[in-house]
């Protein structure tokens, strides 16, 4: 065999181009002064930018962490531009028609929804353009019912109370090497705030797309459902084709008060480096839910295909009596793409429940891990966990592995794993063929079928939207 | 409608046919039958068009066209239909969701209509009633889990819906219990026409109680060494294989 897997998984990225914007970049490099200027041109209090300064010192006293199941040259720091802002053509914009065009055709060639269809689909969209966010839309219609959905910094300049309040309490910047640097550098993101008692009237949406060349991007995002509280946060990324390996350092906390809801839900479809492994995004996130009240909800759906390397972590800390911890992600790798993704639930609070479906595909000579991490606090009666791991090898030159790690400290927690291989090989294609399906179908079928736990999961226009990305990833140029 | 000169094949670099010679015409139902190992499990790859078998020699017509030319999923949507001895399961996509894409690939490629969901739904449902299945074996997902019966029931129950014009159903009575193996008989000689040829691979004489055939073609070392009628199969069943080879010095 086989050809025809080999060209079913084959096909390469189809969102490669580089929209030409000027940009107003900082010099490459990091150094007190680089975090100064990210501030200074932000406007920002000083308290933010002594915590970004706080944080950048702590960065330097840490070293990158080796642990994950993927290999890589490690990034230059000094390398990397920390910031860079689209030049608007005029001050602001009134409305959408003002938006630079060259902008919205680069929406337009990705399919973003960000006009008229956003209206129709129901959605807000809080575009990030390389690290400055350009159009906000249905923010008045948001802000009827009080809720808050804006860009990082305008958040800092209208909302200082509960960013100060909130920001670094779900993930604070000692947490971990590329937090620390986040803290330190970020330059832009979304801001979710949702009052007490107060359902989102519409799913919440973010497009992120890295464009300037070699411009780090470190977004930042931090969602506050307030008591009895609830929201639904979409995340799609896709981004241009490069030669130069693309540092990705986000850090995403979500707070949920008693009774509270949040469910994330991403599509992530960075370029992933080309057949032989060049270029391509890294992907070091950090995502972390606080269930901080009691009968909290935090829910993360994922559906992974981009980035040379991924280092993920989706997790949720579950402090408050009855709260929920969920974790639904589909991660696949082809070609050279490195996975290592995976859960944390960490059970504190009594009655605490957590479930994670995790489903990896592995095409290619690619690599896929799953790591997960389901810990139970002594005093954490009744915890619940249930975990499922499958993974699907599609051809024979890929390989998929399972790290799940079980802390329980308390004697009457119930934790279950539950663990599958599968492979499409030969075999199975032929089954299909022989009923008169051709391969790139069969393939279709066999991974939205082992999917399925999860796309349910998502909003639906996401769902029908990921279907098509794991098919575009998979299919190519059989017959 | 099939016609097979000289052929020969190998797997994995290893010889496993070494000229088969095999004339079927509409409307006739043959039996493949040979000890393990003889190669008749292979013939039917060969004709479906599997990738792990490489053509060596000799030609396959089908309809009096050169069957090589017609990619394994081409050779399915022009009528060849193989029933597998061990079908493989697929978590996920339900039993429905398979057969009407299935059903609608070879409707296209023969300029019939597809069927949706709702359409597809009725025409399903008098076919499962010929294989004695209930409706909710839709619904479970492609194999999994099914019974060694359920698998083979699921077969033919694919065999009615796609209604092709030659089907090779590989050991269709192993885990079978009798009956099963007697609703499962019935389903196929239901679908016995003078359109339609039927050739049946087995070890045993059993199962050809069940669905008779008129030709009986013993497989072994790669060659088929004795054809005849149905008492071919008896006196099988009666001495096993070993007479056969002794006869013809394999």
């Amino acid at each position: 065999m086989s050809q025809s897997l080999q060209a079913v998984t084959g096909q390469e990225y189809k969102y490669g181009f580089v929209t030409d914007i000027e940009s107003d970049s900082v010099a490459a490099g990091l150094s007190e002064d680089t975090i100064r200027f990210i501030s200074l041109k932000k406007g920002e209090p000083e308290w933010l930018l002594a915590w970004r300064l706080k944080a950048y010192r702590h960065w330097l006293t840490m070293t990158e962490p080796a642990w994950a199941d993927v290999h890589y040259e490690r990034p230059d720091f000094q390398k990397i531009v920390y910031y860079s802002a689209p030049k608007p053509k005029v001050a602001k914009y009134a409305s959408m028609d003002e938006v630079d065009p060259e902008l919205k055709r680069t929406f337009e060639k990705l399919g973003v929804p960000l006009n008229e269809q956003a209206a129709l689909a129901g959605v807000a969209v809080d575009v990030v353009f390389d690290s400055v966010s350009v159009a906000t839309t249905y923010k008045a219609k948001l802000a009827e019912v009080g809720i808050i959905f804006c860009s990082f910094s305008e958040a800092v300049r209208e909302h200082p109370e509960l960013v100060k309040k909130y920001l670094g309490s779900v993930v604070p910047f000692s947490d971990n090497f590329y937090a620390a640097l986040n803290s330190a550098v970020f330059t832009d993101g979304s801001f979710v705030f949702i009052p007490k008692g107060v359902t989102c009237p519409m799913d919440l949406s973010t497009y992120f797309r890295i464009n300037n060349k070699d411009s780090g991007q470190f977004e930042r995002t931090l969602i506050v459902a307030e008591e009895g509280a609830s929201v639904s946060y979409l995340e799609g990324c896709t981004a241009p084709q490069f030669d130069t390996n693309q540092l990705h350092a986000a850090v995403v906390e979500l707070v949920a008060l008693d009774d509270a809801s949040i469910k994330y839900s991403t599509v992530q479809n960075w370029y992933a480096g080309d057949k032989n492994g060049l270029g391509g995004i890294f992907n070091f996130v950090t995502k972390r839910g606080l269930c901080k009240g009691r009968n909290s909800k935090i829910s993360w759906t994922q559906v992974e295909t981009g980035s040379a390397i991924t280092w993920k972590y989706p997790s949720c800390v579950l402090i408050g009596d009855g709260s929920i911890g969920e974790f639904y992600s589909v991660a696949l790798t082809n070609h050279k793409q490195q996975a290592d993704t995976g859960t944390k639930m960490i059970h504190i609070g009594r009655n605490t429940k957590s479930t994670i479906i995790s489903k990896g595909i592995s095409a290619g000579e690619s690599s896929n891990s799953y790591r997960g991490l389901v810990k139970v606090m002594p005093k954490a009666d009744g915890a619940r966990n249930f975990s499922q791991c499958d993974s699907m090898l599609i051809g024979a030159n890929c390989s998929a592995n399972t790290f799940p790690y079980l802390e329980v400290q308390n004697r009457t927690a119930k934790v279950e794993h539950e663990a599958t291989t599968s492979k499409i090989g030969e075999e199975q294609l032929f089954y299909f063929q022989q009923r008169g399906i051709p391969s790139e179908e069969a393939i279709s079928m066999i991974i939205n079928g082992f999917c399925k736990d999860v796309f349910r999961e998502l909003p639906m226009e996401f769902a029908v939207e990921a279907t098509k990305l794991l098919s575009l990833k998979l299919e190519g140029s059989v017959g | 409608m099939l016609s097979i000169r000289n052929l020969t094949a190998e797997v994995n670099g290893k010889e496993v046919l070494r000229g088969i010679n095999l004339e079927v015409k509409a409307g006739e139902v043959h039996a493949i039958m040979g000890p393990n190992g003889s190669g008749k499990s292979t013939l039917g790859k060969v004709i479906a068009g599997h990738p792990a078998y490489m053509v060596t020699g000799g030609e396959i017509r089908y309809e009096g066209k050169d069957l090589f030319e017609l990619e394994a999923d081409a050779r399915a949507r022009a009528g060849i239909f193989l029933g597998f001895q061990h079908p493989i399961e697929v978590p996920g996509v339900s039993n429905a969701q398979f057969l009407r894409l299935a059903y609608n690939k070879q409707a296209e490629a023969n300029g019939r209509e597809e069927l949706d969901p709702l359409e597809f739904d009725d025409y399903i449902r008098e076919k499962i009633a010929v294989v004695g299945m209930r409706p909710e074996f839709l619904d479970r997902s492609l194999n999994e889990g099914f019974s060694g019966g359920e698998k083979k029931r699921n077969e033919i129950l694919q065999m009615a819906v796609l209604m092709p014009k030659l089907a090779i159903l590989d050991e269709l009575d192993s885990g079978l219990d009798v009956d099963a193996l007697r609703i499962v008989g019935e389903a196929v000689n239901g679908m016995k026409s003078k359109d339609r040829a039927i050739l049946l691979v087995t070890h045993y004489q059993r199962l050809l109680d069940h669905i008779p055939a008129e030709r009986i073609h013993v497989l072994s070392g790669g060659r088929i060494v004795k054809t005849g009628g149905p008492e071919l199969a008896l006196e099988i069943e009666k001495n096993g294989y070993d007479w056969i080879n002794a006869e013809v010095g394999a």
